[in-house]
């Protein structure tokens, strides 16, 4: 018996469980992505205030779908890295002004990833990615083991407290999915962060990326990532 | 392929021989392999891998949860002259509820939810502080010195940050 499962396992091996969502090829087809210009956040943190109301998310600061970091170069090469809160109260300037060579605001959130390690890492199937890119969780079936905040190489993991279950980034699926922009977009001051469709030629961020040098986070880890930043400095991790 | 479906048989010949005890456990493992796929069929959700390896309706249950913030269009429906006004000055392009926070609530009930309205000087601040970090492109003023006992907006108008109020 146990010759005959070889023999036909021979001829008709199992197929190999894919874990990565193709782009679609039909343009019509929707792909979402984002874009974040370094040069123009101001580091105000209304984005990441306005994603803690729209998405109900813990006000402790431990909790964040997007968050605001102040990277800091000083003079001797070293680098201050500071996320108050997130940056929802503002951020203080601590290094002195002769000290500092380069500083700068970097957002994060989820780079919503093709080839996402978090898919992949978990083991019951409650995280997964849409057919338009979008990589989300189903609360109802996560059992809170916490191997996707382990593999999450940018950190856009948590475990939500109250229902003790893993939670993230939907970029606003119930938004987007009505024709709305993020909540992030939508409070953003200076346009830092844009939404878009990059299977649409004439979406706001394929624009975006077509005027700008676009760079995506620890592109070496091959994840996929569709979150493109400008002006990315080499220091960011 | 010949030596494999001769091993093969001969296995199934062999089985026929086989000494009662383990004819025995044949149902047994008939029953367990009923037991393991009625338990599948009723624990595994209706969706589930109907698009991969996840329950598909857990889309459509992302998609219905409400909207707290209701967009600069929404507001236009009511408030279309001062969006206007804002055009012409340097916080044109800012969304109203930037400063204002969420509106929905506000929309459902306009007479009676209020937005707020930020009147601190900390919350100019936190674009218009003093900051190496933030861009040049935003006036930057320093708060420990520029007129401190005052509200910012008890002199600029926030919505035409060029024109003074005294």
């Amino acid at each position: 018996m146990g010759s005959l499962l070889v023999t036909t396992s021979l001829f008709t091996p199992f197929n190999a469980v894919v874990y990565a969502v193709e782009r679609p090829k039909d343009p019509s087809k929707t792909w979402w992505g984002y874009g974040i210009d370094i040069e123009k956040c101001i580091g105000c943190g209304r984005c990441a205030n306005a994603c803690k109301t729209e998405n109900n998310i813990p006000k402790q600061p431990f909790y964040f779908r997007t968050w605001v970091e102040q990277y800091t170069i000083k003079n001797d090469g070293t680098v201050k890295v500071e996320s108050p809160n997130g940056g929802i109260d503002g951020f203080v300037q601590s290094v002195p002004p002769e000290d500092i060579f380069k500083a700068f605001f970097v957002p994060k959130l989820c780079n919503h990833c093709y080839k996402s390690p978090c898919v992949q890492a978990c083991p019951v199937g409650a995280t997964y990615e849409t057919p338009d890119g979008v990589v989300m969780v189903d609360e109802t079936y996560c059992i809170g083991c916490r191997y996707c905040v382990q593999a999450c190489p940018y950190g856009c993991r948590y475990i939500n407290p109250a229902k003790n279950v893993a939670d993230k980034c939907t970029l606003c699926y119930h938004r987007i999915s009505k024709g709305k922009t993020t909540a992030c977009v939508e409070v953003c001051p200076t346009h830092a962060r844009i939404l878009g469709n990059l299977n649409d030629p004439k979406s706001p961020l394929v624009k975006f990326m077509k005027e700008h040098t676009c760079l995506v986070l620890k592109p070496h880890l091959n994840t996929g990532s569709k979150c493109f930043y400008n002006a990315l400095s080499g220091e960011v991790r | 392929m010949d030596i494999c479906t001769n091993l093969s048989l001969s296995n199934i010949n062999k089985s026929l021989n086989m000494p009662p005890q383990l004819k025995r456990l044949i149902p047994l493992f008939a029953i367990f392999i009923f037991l393991f796929l009625a338990a599948r069929s009723f624990l595994v959700p209706k969706s589930f891998g109907e698009q991969g390896h996840y329950r598909f309706n857990s889309i459509a249950e992302n998609k219905e949860k409400a909207m707290i913030y209701a967009g600069k269009e929404a507001c236009d429906d009511c408030h279309s002259d001062r969006i206007q006004e804002m055009e012409t000055d340097l916080h044109k392009g800012i969304s109203c509820e930037t400063c204002h926070g969420p509106g929905s609530a506000h929309i459902a009930n306009p007479d009676s939810i209020k937005p707020m309205i930020p009147k601190g000087r900390d919350f100019c601040g936190m674009c218009h502080s003093l900051n190496p970090s933030r861009s040049k492109l935003v006036h930057q003023v320093d708060l420990k010195e520029h007129n401190v006992t005052e509200n910012c907006i008890e002199c600029h108008n926030p919505h035409l940050p060029c024109q003074m109020k005294k």
